[in-house]
């Protein structure tokens, strides 16, 4: 499945790992929680390039000071209502400094993309046909264009319109 | 203030608004509703909702318990233009869509208030920004409401709200709020816990994050009816909760959530006090007048209320007249009030969630005029608290959800009380009507409540006793059998009767059965049955 990332309709290079599959079929596996919670000494002495998919009712710090080995966390919306993902983001990126690719997997369109981006993630899983595919890229950017300056501060590097009127204070203060 | 408001409406603020209003469109096909914020209007927006109820509409409009104006009867093919009407004077219809966080409520005496520590408006408005579209809590596992107070005595109900927020200071003077969370009414009503007793201002936002952040993850979601904040804080208790929160929130306190001390500053200019004069503390006109004019007296003693600026009075105007809807105003009763605020109430108007008008503002000098003019517009009805001034969710007549007709009820109560000085002989109380489950007339915290239930087809009515929505919040319970569409004006009246038997003076119904207990008004009412 494609995803768009970076504002660019990207082949998705990762594959999740159901937890009985061996894990050398590909290059990036992704793994679930459970499997690296089983396994996690035998897949640290290995080196791999991991990938890892957060169930929405897992606390990210329950994989803690760990967070950091994977290169990409996966987080689910099995509808787009279930927004438990957001405050996950958010956590990962805000309290646990995690680094890496944040991806939404699951059921999310058009008029969520605007929260994903401002809760931290990087890039968003899309179905459909190639139609269908232009149609989501062209509202990635509409949506990111929609609000320019957001009402409170989040995971992104958005200004929030309260500090843009302190900084505006600020210089009208000094000059 | 809503024009006020948006006198600094940038892209920012203009691009939700306007999706709020594309979303609205696609819902509501038969029925309008107007959002108000903090239920603060003026004279000019007022005439527009005027003008809407004349145009568009069957010559009026109904004020409801959440701080907003309900059109009954637009066509359809009309709502585009009324939404333009009202957009003429920045207004729009409601967000009524979506598990966000919908609207923020504040006391309708906000800013006039004799009793409050700052105007909570203030803080809803901070709140109200913060919440635009946030990122992380436009999808959660259900709606949620915010309420908050500026004053001790709690006139919006934050005790029965998913939070709400009372003003006060601590032992240094420093102010902040006193945090219940949890609390709400429908099917299951809960008066919330305090989860904090004092939240430094300054860091309101954090805490509300927090608090949205845990119900956002451990919320239920398998079912729609669970899903309130309510039940979570039920399921686990108030004081876990309230230590998962602190948890959450010492681990965000100190960030850019912060208000900087300008911000606040910027948005309480705002709400700033209109220009009060230098007045005594006693007006002799106004004193000659109640002393003169009985009927002016007997309103001014429901009707008034004190003003923290000495020489005015706060002043409500009743939208509960013997033998009306409660909540209806016509066209000209719009108008009249429009320009009797503009005139006289630094043009000014508040609606109230018990379903009536409140001119905040009003010169002790001027009262008489204003009390004149409310009479000739039909509008001076003297039974604020008292027993006709009854809140009613609009029940059979409107709502395809009701079980019962609640309007009529309220209609032939306030008929059978129709004397005014029996009424004020019994004093406060507070009457209650629903027409189902859903509680949106808020029976539970009536002191008498009403619920309308379906027996076999027919329409019934349960009665709760000794609900109270205010600082001393507490739910009614059920007295027993539900009683027929016939009795069920006799069985009040007879609770009214049981009470003025048995009160104690200066005791208002309330006190009362929390003094007695429901044996002598069970006994009342069922002892022939
Ligand atoms: S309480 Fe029931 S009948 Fe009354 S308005 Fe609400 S849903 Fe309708």
């Amino acid at each position: 499945m494609p995803v768009i990332k970076d504002g660019q309709l990207v082949e998705d290079d990762w594959t999740f790992m159901p937890d009985s599959v061996p894990l050398d079929e590909v290059s990036r596996p992704v793994i679930s929680l459970a499997r690296w919670q089983g396994e996690s000494r035998a897949l640290r002495v290995r080196n791999l390039r991991l990938g890892l998919r957060l169930p929405n009712d897992a606390d990210p710090a329950a994989v803690g000071a760990e967070l950091h080995r994977f290169a990409l966390i996966e987080l689910e919306f099995p509808t787009f209502r279930d927004g438990r993902a957001y405050s996950q983001a958010r956590l990962l990126r805000e309290r646990h400094g995690y680094l890496g690719e944040l991806r939404a997997v699951g059921a999310i369109g058009r008029d969520q993309y605007f929260f994903l981006d401002r809760c931290g993630f990087d890039s968003v899983t899309v179905a459909g046909d190639e139609a269908e595919l232009a149609r989501a890229l062209e509202g990635w950017f509409e949506a990111m264009a929609e609000i320019s300056v957001p009402m409170q501060p989040a995971s992104d590097r958005r200004p929030p319109a309260s500090s843009l009127r302190e900084r505006r204070r600020a210089a009208a203060g000094a000059s | 203030m809503a024009r006020r408001l948006s006198g600094d409406l940038d892209e920012d603020r203009f691009k939700p608004l306007r999706l709020m209003n594309g979303v609205y469109l696609q819902l509501h096909a038969y029925m309008l509703r107007v959002a108000i914020p903090y239920g603060t209007l003026d004279s000019r927006e007022m005439c527009r909702l005027a003008r809407i109820a004349r145009v568009y509409d069957r010559g009026y409009g109904h004020f409801t318990t959440r701080q907003n104006i309900q059109f009954n009867w637009p066509k359809l093919a009309e709502v585009p233009d009324i939404l333009a009407d009202l957009a003429e004077v920045e207004m729009h219809a409601i967000q009524t869509s979506g598990n966000c966080i919908r609207n923020v409520t504040a006391d309708h005496f906000a800013g006039a208030a004799a009793d409050e520590v700052e105007d909570p408006r203030i803080h809803a408005e901070v709140i109200r920004q913060w919440s635009t579209l946030h990122p992380e809590f436009s999808f959660l596992p259900r709606k949620f409401k915010i309420a908050v107070t500026g004053a001790a005595r709690d006139r919006a109900a934050i005790n029965v709200h998913d939070i709400g927020l009372q003003m006060l200071r601590n032992e240094a003077g420093e102010p902040g709020f006193r945090v219940v969370v949890g609390g709400g009414l429908g099917r299951t009503p809960i008066v919330g816990p305090t989860i904090r007793e004092f939240l430094p201002k300054a860091e309101l936002l954090s805490y509300l994050e927090a608090i949205l952040r845990v119900y956002n993850r451990l919320g239920r979601r398998d079912n729609p009816f669970k899903a309130r904040i309510k039940i979570l804080v039920a399921s686990v208790g108030g004081d876990v909760f309230a230590a998962m929160v602190e948890e959450e929130w010492q681990a965000l306190r100190g960030g850019s959530l912060d208000l900087p001390e300008e911000e606040v500053a910027r948005i309480a200019a705002y709400f700033a006090s209109p220009p009060f004069e230098a007045l005594p503390a006693q007006d002799t006109g106004f004193e000659a007048m109640r002393f003169e004019d009985r009927d002016f007296a007997r309103w001014c003693r429901t009707n008034l209320h004190a003003h923290k600026q000495q020489g005015y009075a706060i002043l409500s105007i009743s939208l509960k007249p013997v033998g009306g809807v409660p909540g209806d105003a016509t066209a000209e009763q719009m108008e009249a009030v429009a320009d009797l605020a503009e005139r006289y109430g630094q043009d000014e108007i508040r609606v109230s969630h018990e379903q009536n008008l409140v001119l905040p503002h009003i010169r002790l000098r001027d009262v008489h005029a204003v009390w004149q003019g409310l009479v000739a517009a039909g509008l001076g009805a003297a039974n604020i608290g008292l027993v006709s001034d009854i809140i009613s969710c609009p029940g059979l007549d409107y709502c395809n959800l009701a079980n019962a007709r609640s309007i009529p009820v309220a209609q032939r109560i306030a008929t059978r009380f129709a004397d005014l000085d029996r009424q004020h002989d019994i004093g406060e109380l507070k009457l209650k009507i629903s027409g189902c489950i859903n509680a949106c007339g808020h029976h539970h915290v009536g002191h008498i409540g009403i619920l309308g239930v379906d027996k076999k087809g027919s329409e019934f009515y349960q009665i709760t006793l000794g609900g109270s929505a205010g600082e001393d919040a507490s739910l009614g319970d059920i007295v027993g059998p539900a009683f027929s569409y016939d009795d069920v004006v006799d069985a009040v009246e007879t609770l009214v009767e049981t009470y003025v038997g048995l009160r104690e003076k200066g005791e208002r119904f309330l006190d009362a059965y929390r003094r007695l207990g429901p044996a002598p008004f069970k006994e009342a009412l069922y002892a022939g049955h």
